[in-house]
């Protein structure tokens, strides 16, 4: 397909021979190929990335009526509590800030898998054992700061579905223990 | 001493077959490839592990960036005109039929309603530029006088159900280095009028990060 054909017919001149002149009839092919795989990788990157991920994000109804919102008990044992800082910094505790769980005070750290996860994955396994039911496992309840920016907040979400932590929420309400413990992490 | 042979073997390898399959492939990339919209308001999104992607119909993308701008996204053409229709009405601006047809081709603006004539007006690859459009008014403090993202919210959705008989969908396209109350502010809004699930778009990484 590629060769071409260098043979003229041959048959000029009345001068004997015809000589059919041995050139190279292959075009070389190598940068044209190049040059389109080259293409395709781009096309082929670009086609797949440009289309954006997106995560869900389910949030409870709003009640506009303060006094219609009931109070839900929660087994101290189950909720770990991470407040996301300034500076990407976090600081979380497992239990009630005032009686913690064992090896759960409150500790500053990072995000990422040397930080907060290893904890989390802790607590995914551990739950269910202190509690004696599979269903009750690990609660997470987020509390960004004002300082914290929306990849903190992303970080973390995406750090629930890597755990694949069955409960967590986005809380808003600082109890002024917890309000006096994010300025101290935020000051620091 | 035998004499070893060296057998002629050819140094090229034909590679016809090879092109034509790599230029059947750069074709197809070529035409399936959506070209990339030029966005007026450049936003840096975080990353995620999580592998979902965003609908293509029946969504409504809320970018958020640049120090509190807030800028506003509709897919479909219908939903646009629809949704500039019942803005109009409600803020007592007439737009023109030619208005409407330009307007249904913008992916996303962020100007005030008063500034949108003259949005529409422009040529394409102005409206693009730095500092022409200043965002959305979104001011939850004077609620009823200042808050144009709650009626575009509100009036989109309206003409999602006009037109296709869908909710409309809302993602979140925000900075990542947005503070988080300004991120909270537009899901507040959202909440307030009952959308309590939306999609937050992010980049992809590896679990390992």
């Amino acid at each position: 397909m590629a060769e071409l054909n260098t043979n003229d017919g041959g048959g000029k001149k009345g001068s004997g021979k015809v000589r059919s002149k041995k050139q190279n009839s292959k075009v070389d092919l190598t940068a044209m190929v190049d040059l389109a795989f080259l293409l395709i990788t781009f096309f082929m990157l670009t086609t797949t990335l440009s289309k954006p991920q997106a995560m869900d994000l389910g949030l409870p109804d709003k009640e506009e009526d303060k006094t219609k919102e009931k109070d839900i008990k929660v087994d101290q044992r189950r909720t770990m509590t991470i407040i996301l800082g300034d500076d990407n910094k976090i600081e979380w505790f497992h239990g009630l800030l005032e009686s913690p769980e064992a090896g759960g005070k409150p500790t500053q750290t990072t995000h990422g898998r040397e930080g907060i996860r290893k904890e989390i994955l802790k607590r995914v396994e551990s739950v269910p054992q202190v509690t004696g039911n599979k269903d009750k496992g690990l609660i997470v309840i987020i509390k960004p700061t004002k300082e914290s920016t929306y990849r903190n907040l992303v970080d973390i979400l995406d750090e629930m579905a890597i755990c694949s932590v069955p409960t967590y929420a986005i809380v808003n309400d600082f109890s002024p223990e917890e309000k006096a413990l994010a300025d101290k992490l935020n000051k620091k | 001493m035998a004499k070893v042979k060296m057998s002629k073997k050819a140094t090229s390898i034909d590679m016809t077959a090879m092109c034509d399959v790599a230029f059947l492939l750069l074709t197809f990339f070529i035409l399936t490839a959506t070209a990339k919209n030029p966005e007026p308001l450049q936003v840096e999104t975080p990353n995620s592990t999580v592998q979902s992607k965003l609908p293509e119909e029946n969504l409504a993308i809320i970018t958020i960036g640049g120090k509190d701008k807030v800028f506003y996204g509709i897919k479909g053409k219908e939903v646009r005109k629809k949704t500039l229709e019942l803005m109009g009405a409600k803020y007592g601006i007439q737009f023109t039929e030619n208005e409407i047809q330009e307007f249904s081709l913008i992916d996303e603006f962020g100007v005030p309603i008063e500034g949108l004539k003259q949005l529409i007006a422009m040529k394409g690859s102005d409206r693009n530029k730095q500092g022409v459009q200043p965002g959305i008014p979104h001011d939850t403090i004077d609620d009823n006088k200042n808050n144009q993202l709650r009626d575009w919210i509100y009036t989109s959705r309206q003409a999602n159900i006009d037109v296709q008989n869908e909710q409309l969908n809302f993602a979140i396209k925000g900075d990542a280095e947005e503070q988080y109350p300004r991120i909270k502010q537009v899901m507040d809004e959202l909440q307030k009028q009952k959308v309590n699930s939306f999609n937050l778009v992010t980049g992809l990484r590896g679990k390992n990060y």
